[in-house]
């Protein structure tokens, strides 16, 4: 099979083998509404090499399933537009790609699975003709044989009974089998992107320590790179190896996993590990973060993270807001005072 | 009186499964909460947790008055509310308040703050006369830290946090001794789950309160909570402080949900004692013979399915947990 997927991948003009699978650069996005514009992304950037698990943390409405939604071609065009910045996959910007190219790609290249499994299968075809379908679309595959890779599929996504189980709808599974599928679905087409948005978020502990486990021994086969969207930060600590920390539509702070735990060079990522409890420890304080994040349509001039930060002086309520500083080699935080509150270490 | 405020004995609630529309007929029952024994003692936090559909809310809505039982006792303040007369279980309700997980649907979109949180006035009256109560409606809002001055807003113009601050202010119109939390800060952000853990940890400090606290984020009752009851298909299988289920976990299903939990220390990565469950949780109509967990457990033996292990202390670990052959294994802390 993968002889076809090759064909697939040079057929699109400038692939360059050698560049990154992934690299957003200085992405902006806006929703034009009727109560203004929200900037929903500005400016986000990062690298995703291949095999490697790229974390974006962060709280509801920062910008991040925006973000993944422009990657993926799917954002909701009116309200939301992409008003600047290139998505890059092995070095062809996405951005420049008439649709029929755009869908290749997402079919083919990068793939994406969903919080809500339920919502992205359809519930009228069983879950086994969805999967056939794919290969029939994709590969002209027959009947048969797609109907086969369905069930091998069902088998590696660890669906018990997958030959039987190929044949039911997506409402007869529970909600982990149905992330499963879904999973299934997303590496159909061996995509060399996976960008999974709160994969887990709906689920129990158990059966979400059952679905990263299996995201992570897939990626691991594949040498896949995984966007992993998410606000838990027992998930990223137990899974990431690079960390964008998202706030009002930016990335603030970014490092390797075990930099930021250890020494958050942004006052809002360290709030952030201080306001959470842990199951290790006995109760200690929680120094929660006052305040609220800004509304998008309004977002504060400066630093976005002003009204709530401890550490704020007059500069950074003034414009330009904070730029990305360069804290070592490998890490980058926007705060004019990375130094102070990272400390000494 | 005792210390005990709340208790209940054997409490269960089935739901019926019917059949037909005219003549309906009963084919079997959800079992949703299935003989469930606890005590509150006063000013301290009892965390409930479980997986989805174990029962949590079930029992929550029973010991409310919300759900009626199907069978067994609750007791308020050592007075039984199913033997008492209407006029004092009345009372006894009053003194046992909810708050719920969802701040955006619990609470009336069309009335303003201060008529959701001066309702329970209308059901009691008697607790602040007419004249006081707006007044009364204030200092609440005060004392869950919001602005006084918004009475007149309506929730939409507050955030998620806001809302939920909002549902314990009306929690607390009616002076209560028990306030009972469903999940209250899952819907949350991280950064404002915090704000209203320390809220909720001022008031009980301030006011005495007791809490029932249900939650499934493991961590968040860890820190919370004295003692911890887990739920298992409708049974508690195992009940202790918060030392010996987070530390001497005995039940092997407690073991596998506490060594799902992630931990936000990367160093900590792969040196923990790992469980991975197989299988589904069974159907509470259906649930298996014996112990209810065996059909995911990996020490199960014959005996378990014949016998339903009762929630005793067995071993050194000194709480109770119903598992024939419970042993303590650390499954928080990394072993290296
Ligand atoms: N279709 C839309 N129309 C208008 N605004 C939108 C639309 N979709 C998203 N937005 C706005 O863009 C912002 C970012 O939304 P996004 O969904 O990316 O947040 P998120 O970080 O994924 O949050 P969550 O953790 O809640 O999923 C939000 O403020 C949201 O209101
Ligand atoms: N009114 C009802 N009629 C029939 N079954 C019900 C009813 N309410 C709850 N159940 C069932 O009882 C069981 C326990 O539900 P409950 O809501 O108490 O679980 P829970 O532990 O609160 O779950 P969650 O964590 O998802 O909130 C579930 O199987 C549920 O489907
Ligand atoms: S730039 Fe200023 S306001 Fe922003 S995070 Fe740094 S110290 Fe705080
Ligand atoms: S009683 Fe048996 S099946 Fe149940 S938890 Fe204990 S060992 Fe497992
Ligand atoms: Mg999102
Ligand atoms: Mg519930």
């Amino acid at each position: 099979m993968s002889t076809d997927v090759n064909v697939k991948i040079d057929a699109l003009a400038g692939v360059d083998p050698d560049a990154l699978p992934l690299q957003v650069k200085d992405l902006h996005v806006e929703f034009r509404t009727r109560n203004g514009i929200a900037r929903a992304v500005n400016g986000v950037s990062f690298d995703l090499r291949a095999g490697e698990t790229r974390a974006i943390l962060g709280e509801s409405g920062c910008g991040k399933s925006v973000t993944a939604q422009a990657i993926m071609g799917i954002l909701d065009t009116p309200p939301g537009f992409i008003t600047g910045g290139e998505i890059l996959y092995r070095g062809v910007d996405l951005l420049k790609l008439p649709e029929s190219e755009r869908r290749k790609v997402r079919a083919n290249r990068i793939a994406m699975i969903f919080q809500d499994a339920l919502s992205a299968l359809n519930p009228v075809f069983t879950v086994g003709f969805q999967l056939a379908e794919l290969f029939r679309k994709h590969r002209g595959m027959s009947r048969q044989d797609a109907k086969a890779r369905a069930v091998e599929l069902l088998d590696l996504v660890k669906i018990p009974a997958a030959r039987q189980r190929v044949n039911d709808y997506p409402h007869q599974f529970s909600g982990g089998m149905r992330q499963r599928v879904m999973i299934a679905m997303a590496l159909a087409l061996d995509p060399e992107v996976l960008i999974a948005d709160e994969p887990t978020t709906a689920l129990d502990v158990t059966v979400q320590a059952q679905i990263m486990a299996l995201l992570a021994e897939l990626q691991r086969e594949r040498n896949m790179g995984l966007v992993l969207i998410t606000h838990d930060m027992g998930v990223v600590a137990d899974v990431a190896d690079q960390i964008s920390v998202m706030y009002a539509g930016r990335v603030i702070e970014e490092a390797g996993v075990d930099d930021i735990y250890a020494s958050p060079a942004h006052p809002y990522t360290k709030g952030l590990l201080e306001s959470i409890p842990r199951l290790d420890l006995k109760g200690h304080e929680l120094s929660a973060i006052k305040g609220l994040p800004p509304m998008l349509t309004n977002i504060p001039p400066g630093c976005a993270f002003n009204p709530r930060c401890g550490y704020a002086q007059e500069v950074c309520r003034q414009d330009p807001a904070p730029p990305l500083y360069q804290v070592s080699p490998s890490r980058t935080a926007a705060c004019h005072f990375w130094k102070e509150v990272k400390g000494d270490e | 009186m005792s210390d005990v405020v709340l208790e209940t004995r054997d409490l269960v609630k089935h739901f019926p499964l019917t059949r037909g529309i005219v003549f309906k007929k009963q084919y079997g029952a959800v079992q949703a909460v299935d003989g469930v024994n606890l005590q509150l003692r006063r000013g301290e936090t009892l965390g409930i947790v479980g997986e989805s559909g174990c029962g949590k809310s079930t029992l929550a809505r029973m010991l409310v008055g919300l759900e009626t039982p199907t069978s067994g006792d609750l007791f308020v303040q050592g007075k039984n509310m199913s033997k008492v007369g209407a006029e004092e279980r009345r009372r006894g309700r009053r003194n046992i308040q909810l708050v719920m997980q969802d701040p955006y649907t619990s609470l009336n979109p069309r009335m303003t703050v201060g008529d959701i949180i001066g309702e329970p006035f209308e059901v009691h009256p008697d607790v602040v006369p007419k004249g006081k109560r707006r007044a009364k409606v204030q200092e609440l809002l005060d004392l869950v830290g919001l602005n006084p001055d918004h009475i007149n807003r309506y929730p939409h113009q507050f955030s998620g946090g806001q809302r939920q601050r909002i549902g314990i202010a009306r929690a607390l119109a009616l002076n209560p001794e028990i306030i009972l939390c469903d999940e209250p800060v899952s819907a949350l952000d991280v950064s404002i789950q915090a704000q209203v853990i320390n809220l909720l940890e001022k008031l009980q400090a301030e006011l005495g309160l007791s809490y029932i606290f249900i939650a499934h984020d493991l961590s968040v009752v860890r820190h919370i909570a004295d003692r911890v009851a887990v739920m298992y298909l409708g049974k508690i299988i195992e009940i202790g402080t918060e030392d010996e289920i987070y530390d001497k976990p005995t039940h092997p299903y407690t073991q596998a949900l506490l060594s799902a939990v992630p931990v936000p220390d990367p160093k900590l990565r792969g040196l923990r004692d790992q469980i991975v469950l197989t299988g589904d949780v069974p159907s509470p109509a259906n649930p298996p013979s014996g112990c209810r967990f065996r059909t995911r457990c990996w020490k199960a033996q014959d005996i378990c399915a014949e016998q339903q292990p009762t929630l005793e202390v067995r071993d050194k670990s000194g709480h109770p947990s119903a598992c024939h052959f419970a042993e303590v294994r650390d499954v928080v802390h990394a072993t290296e």
